[in-house]
């Protein structure tokens, strides 16, 4: 058997850790939501922590709209981005460290974004996962599903178009 | 119909997400509203160019769409997103404050049909556009 040896699991979860947080914690807007990713594996999802900020409706109370479709696309971006970066974090290519010094890759643009509102938000957290449908070179095709307290019972669902970023991924290497 | 605009602008006033991005409404008045979003450094999406995240400008359009229905003289009140569709046609320069206007064009008893378009300082080439279709309640 000329196998390698597999990695100790606390380097893999590290380096897997690392570059997430680094991912998330470059973006300014998804801070000011509060959202946080849930990660095992490869998959993510998406944690939109509740505050009274995000209201839409001080009479309900109901989740803004705008908030919500935020959240989707933000989960949209970042699932997208995990999945297309996921090869050159394993690799070594991009890590954490250079991320965190503000070398983040470019992320996906968004093209167009379709939400369908199913029930209203309710005031408290929610999450998100999305799954990339196609990934081509220049465009791909996100869909992604929100609920709160039952995974059946969703209350947004959207699809997105993105543009891929072009190479060279990182704008500096060392 | 007067009152309807006076109405529908308290309601947007009291919107706590509308106070965090800081939104200001300029115009409501028969099923059209314009809405201002200034620049904040909070809302950036991307950190290399400080454009501001895709998410903010759905957040200004869904808040216009849903003042124009409410400033409509045939609504009967409040209302609620069925789907808002958007599509981004060019990143907003950093800096510049986003104006939103939203025309409620058609409306029925139960659904209001509505398209926004938003811009910064280029007025000519719009940053986003943005159809959807939303619920009338008789309440807010």
């Amino acid at each position: 058997m000329n196998r390698p040896r597999p990695e100790p699991m606390q380097v893999v979860k590290q380096r897997r850790d690392a570059a997430l947080r680094a991912l998330v914690d470059g973006v300014p807007y998804i801070q000011f939501l509060g959202i946080e990713f849930d990660r095992r594996g490869d998959e993510l999802t998406g944690l939109l922590n509740f505050n009274d900020t995000q209201i839409g409706n001080p009479f309900l109370p109901a989740i803004h709209g705008g908030v919500t479709a935020a959240f989707l696309e933000v989960t949209s971006i970042i699932t997208l981005s995990w999945s297309y970066l996921w090869p050159d974090i394993e690799s070594g290519v991009i890590n954490a460290a250079q991320m965190a010094r503000g070398e983040l890759p470019n992320l996906p643009k968004t093209i167009g974004f379709t939400v369908d509102y199913l029930r209203p938000g309710l005031p408290r957290d929610a999450y998100a996962r999305a799954t990339v449908s196609r990934a081509g070179r220049r465009y791909a095709t996100v869909r992604v599903e929100a609920w709160q307290d039952n995974r059946d019972r969703l209350f947004a669902q959207a699809v997105g178009h993105f543009r891929m970023p072009q190479a060279p991924r990182i704008a500096t290497r060392d | 119909m007067l009152d309807k605009a006076k109405v529908a602008r308290q309601f947007i006033e009291a919107i706590p997400h509308a106070n965090a991005l800081a939104l200001k409404l300029t115009d409501i008045s028969n099923g059209t509203a314009v809405i201002e979003m200034p620049y904040d450094t909070r809302l950036i999406g991307d950190p290399r160019t400080g454009v501001i995240h895709g998410g903010a400008v759905s957040s200004v359009m869904d808040t216009c769409c849903g003042a124009a229905v409410m400033c409509h003289p045939a609504a009967p009140g409040g209302t609620a997103t069925i789907d808002l569709r958007i599509d981004y046609m060019r990143a907003a320069t950093p800096g510049q404050t986003i104006v939103t206007t939203a025309t409620c064009y058609h409306i029925t008893r139960n659904v209001a049909f509505v398209r926004a378009t938003a811009v910064d300082d280029d007025t000519e080439n719009p940053v986003a556009m943005a159809t959807g279709s939303f619920t009338l309640e008789k309440q807010f």
